[in-house]
């Protein structure tokens, strides 16, 4: 099929960016979206100009790398997919495909269509942890019973790939899907209890300095979610964070 | 004698380690905060390892090539992570995991290594529950156990089909505690281009920040390499389209031995390729043979049939199907190891009988379970008359439960649905056995300079078995490397920081410098994904699954021209002081085009078969091992290790000889 693409092109951060028209044929609709994007890298690179860049890595959908809004849904038509398992047998030929960076002020644009989600790091970083001692001596695995529904929704929350869909799907670019996906996980196990205030308090408080925005229950997020993540987990988060805010210490 | 020293210890298999440990040297912790290391790659391994070299007080840089650790590709691997833990009360211990592994890797590994392996992997579950990973667990909240090819228990544990991802999540986390404690120095969309070595000893690497395009020095004491596996080679593979072999390459320019470069994993159930422009193959997880059963036509004329499209699988009689694994295996069947089924396969679709548009691909049928598991429910529910449509669909519903997540990838990717018609594997290139070479202490060749995980060579022979990829990374970045490093820092506590101001890291930036500098000035017509993809073609062709000595001599001439045609005319557009992917490809090629032909050369001296690697003048003549694969144990018992010396033509081969003090050596067989 032969395709025209409307690209965001953006050189630098600091750069103005804007929509570049393209135009790609003999599209197969067995090939995924980027692999359609990789033809039409490979037509730039032999024409002299310089190819779109994008995040991208395991082309298996898991490494959560692979971003793009296109024509205004994150990952692309389709559900519970990322970016790189959207086939071009979803488009008709003639089509014409606007393509977009993930769309946030806590995400800046980088180059093209690879934007910063280092503010999901730090985020991480200022509470998505056990603190266990790495070296090793730690209690048998089985000395602390798990019941298996609550080991399978924390497996549930923890499925979440941190590729950023839920907050460019939102119109605030709140990333509460994201946080509340984390701090659900270790909510439902006994393991780091101890410091579980503690950790809803700092996430949420990092969270905000980063500049995304509140949630309004709108559920964009749940639907974008390549993982199938619910909104279950943010309600979660807040009922942690209320309790956390009733523990004086 | 060899120059090569693995530093085995000495005394009873199983006391090796133990001993080991209560004998080397400690490093004061007081000490710990004026030694620093870095870490080059954050999987599995490399996270793993930095957050405990952290956890212990070292300072450390870690590197990583994408914005975050958690994108490593360990984050891929679906089936899970054995341990030795004996939960089951099936009989399993630390020799059965460790005779398992040795066997599975047809006898190519290192035993002492393995035996340390198979001693910690308990403890590797212990800290991942510890750390949060949600392990799958049973009714009465224990944790739950499954089964894997080529062993007799059940040691694997898992978390869904995304264990890698919850493993690697875990270490991420672990690593993320020691960033916010100031402990970890991260560095996201970094890569390595070079290692600095200071009186012989590595000292540093040189690094470029991939979004500024800024080339950076950075000191330590010490330097981890722990990069993965060099699969991309072939273009195609299961691997990320990031994985590279540059760290591991350039380390083995300045000094570190490359071992058994040739073994490579063929994995024999992903989804096949369909077309020129195909950038990446897909693992569908091996545990589908145990309910699928492999076939293709008897018949060419009906191959043809349905190569062209003119006749559906489902209208082809019993009869006319050539079930060839069951026919040359009846003892194992579809279940044989990775290794055998992929051969087989190949050999069918080479002789013509694939069964899609490129002939390379075979059918993966579950029309048998469907009745079988379909009949088994009929009589739970007491339908006595159940029809024939009835019984197919209750049986599709026990496949839906136990592979449905597998089913629907497969019917995204593909666009048919693999219920009403069988579904299309081929072998791909999966996971690197050999790389750099490393002691016991998983010291390279150079001083102070380390690889781990998947990036060195040791622990899985010429064929690695299910769910102990994930179990090496982590034993050597959590348990292993943290003990073995202290050994040797333990006289640098006086020798304060490395200076980045010398003619040492003046030289190798340089050269960094100039490579990029010829990238980007270099007047060329094509691009570098035209070299790889050629490239990658010899390797598939010729030093893929089914070598022969005039192919791999062959392999080699052609490898060393597309190299020589690349640096006249590869094109990379874009500026080197910016973000640019096609520059961050162009050395990572580079790599590859040198690598491959070391790969050719191994391949050519290895003459045998063994593990995935099927040497057709390696061939069993006669007898019930007819016609199967052929290992050399007289000549070919060892590891071979090349010292670079320029062209890689000219590698010199160093030999370790492997000792199996503890295990015999027998055929595998599989009749």
């Amino acid at each position: 099929m032969n395709l025209t693409l409307k690209i965001w092109r953006q050189k630098g951060p600091q750069d103005k960016g804007k929509m570049v028209d393209y135009k790609v044929s003999d599209i197969s609709e067995h090939m995924s979206f980027l692999e359609m994007m990789d033809v039409l890298n490979e037509q730039l690179v032999n024409s002299g100009e310089e190819p779109v860049a994008f995040d991208h890595d395991c082309r298996e959908g898991i490494c959560g790398m692979c971003s793009l809004h296109i024509n205004g849904e994150a990952h692309g038509p389709d559900r519970g997919i990322t970016t790189c398992q959207l086939h071009m047998r979803m488009f008709k030929d003639g089509d014409t495909i606007t393509i977009e960076p993930w769309r946030a002020k806590a995400f800046p644009v980088i180059k093209d269509l690879i934007v910063d989600r280092m503010a999901f790091e730090r985020i991480q970083q200022a509470g998505g942890y056990i603190s266990v001692n790495t070296s090793g001596n730690t209690q048998d695995a089985n000395a602390l019973p798990i019941s298996k529904h609550n080991a399978d929704e924390a497996m549930d929350a923890a499925a979440c790939i941190g590729c950023g869909a839920c907050v460019a799907s939102c119109k605030n670019s709140s990333a509460m899907l994201f946080v509340g996906a984390k701090v659900s996980q270790f909510a439902l196990l006994p393991q780091g209890q101890v410091e579980a205030a503690d950790r809803v308090k700092n996430m949420v408080a990092q969270m905000d300095l980063e500049g995304f925005g509140n949630c309004t229950n709108t559920g964009a997020c749940e639907v974008e979610c390549p993982k199938g993540i619910s909104l279950e987990n943010i309600a979660r988060m807040n009922r942690e964070l209320v309790k956390a805010s009733l523990i004086k210490f | 004698m060899s120059v090569l020293d693995s530093k085995v210890p000495e005394g009873p298999i199983k006391d090796k380690w133990t001993t080991y440990k209560d004998k080397i040297n400690l490093v004061n912790p007081a000490n710990k905060r004026h030694i620093d290391i870095i870490v080059v790659g954050t999987g599995l391994a490399g996270g793993s390892a930095a957050a405990t070299l952290a956890e212990l007080g070292y300072n450390v840089k870690a590197f990583a090539y994408q914005d975050s650790p958690r994108r490593a590709h360990s984050i891929a691997a679906q089936g899970g992570i054995n341990a030795a833990k004996n939960y089951m009360g099936d009989g399993d211990s630390t020799y059965r995991l460790f005779y398992d592994t040795v066997k599975g890797g047809d006898y190519r590994s290192r035993e002492a290594n393995v035996h340390r392996l198979a001693e910690v992997s308990g403890n590797i579950i212990d800290q991942c529950v510890a750390q949060g990973v949600p392990f799958a667990r049973d009714y009465g909240g224990l944790l739950d156990n499954r089964s894997f090819g080529g062993v007799l228990v059940s040691r694997t544990f898992y978390a869904k089909g995304q264990t890698g991802q919850q493993l690697l999540l875990g270490c991420y986390s672990a690593m993320n505690r020691q960033i916010a404690r100031g402990k970890i120095d991260m560095y996201n969309r970094h890569e390595m281009l070079d290692v600095v070595k200071v009186d012989g000893k590595a000292r540093g690497i040189i690094a470029r920040d991939l979004i500024t395009g800024e080339i950076e020095r950075h000191s330590a004491h010490a330097v981890v390499i722990a990069t993965g596996g060099y699969g991309n080679v072939y273009f195609l593979s299961t691997n990320a389209m990031g994985s590279n072999a540059t760290a591991a390459w350039k380390i083995h320019k300045k000094g570190a031995f490359f071992a058994n470069p040739c073994f490579t994993q063929i994995h024999p159930t992903c989804i096949p390729r369909s077309g020129d422009y195909q950038s990446k193959l897909t693992l569908m997880s091996e545990s589908l043979r145990n309910d699928g059963r492999i076939w293709v036509p008897a018949k060419l004329e009906d191959a043809k049939a349905i190569q062209e499209g003119r006749l559906k699988p489902t209208e082809l009689a019993e009869e006319d199907r050539d079930y060839y694994l069951e026919r040359r295996y009846p003892a194992f069947g579809n279940l044989v190891p990775r290794d055998v089924a992929s051969r087989a396969a190949k050999e069918r679709c080479d002789a013509g009988y694939g069964v899609n548009a490129t002939g390379e691909a075979v059918y993966l049928d579950f029309a048998a379970a469907f009745v079988r598991y379909g009949s088994e429910q009929a009589k739970i529910k007491g339908l006595k008359n159940a029809s024939k449509e009835e019984i197919i669909k209750l049986g599709q519903e026990i496949i839906e439960q136990k592979y449905g997540n597998l089913f629907q990838m497969y019917e995204k990717i593909i666009a048919e649905n693999p219920y009403e018609t069988p579904m299309m594997i081929y072998p791909a290139t999966h996971y690197t056995m050999g790389g750099v070479w490393v002691d016991y202490n998983l010291m390279t060749t150079v001083d102070g300079l380390y690889c781990i995980g998947e990036a060195n060579f040791s622990d899985h022979g010429a064929n690695r078995l299910g769910a102990s990829a994930l179990m090496q990374g982590l034993a050597d970045g959590y348990f292993v490397l943290p003990y073995t490093i202290g050994d040797y820092l333990a006289d640098d506590i006086r020798t304060g920081p490395i200076s980045t101001e010398t003619k040492e890291f003046d030289e190798v930036e340089k050269e960094v410098k100039d490579k990029i500098d010829f990238f980007i000035n270099n007047n060329g017509t094509k691009s570098v994904d035209h070299f790889h993809k050629r490239l990658g073609k010899v390797m598939w062709d010729k030093v893929g699954m089914s070598r022969n000595e005039k192919d791999l001599k062959e392999a080699m001439v052609e490898i060393k021209a597309i190299r020589e045609e690349f640096w006249k005319e590869v094109k990379v557009p874009g500026d080197a002081n910016e973000m640019n992917p096609e520059l961050e490809k162009a050395g990572r090629v580079a790599d590859f085009l040198e690598l491959g032909e070391l790969f050719a050369k191994d391949a050519l001296i290895r003459n045998e078969s063994c593990g995935g690697h099927f040497r057709e003048e390696s061939v069993e003549l006669d007898g019930e091992q007819k016609g199967e694969a052929k290992r050399n144990d007289k000549d070919f018992a060892f590891v071979s290790a090349w010292e670079y010396k320029g062209e890689p033509a000219d590698a010199v081969l160093h030999k370790e000889e492997l000792e199996f003090k503890d295990i015999e050596l027998k055929q595998r067989s599989y009749k």
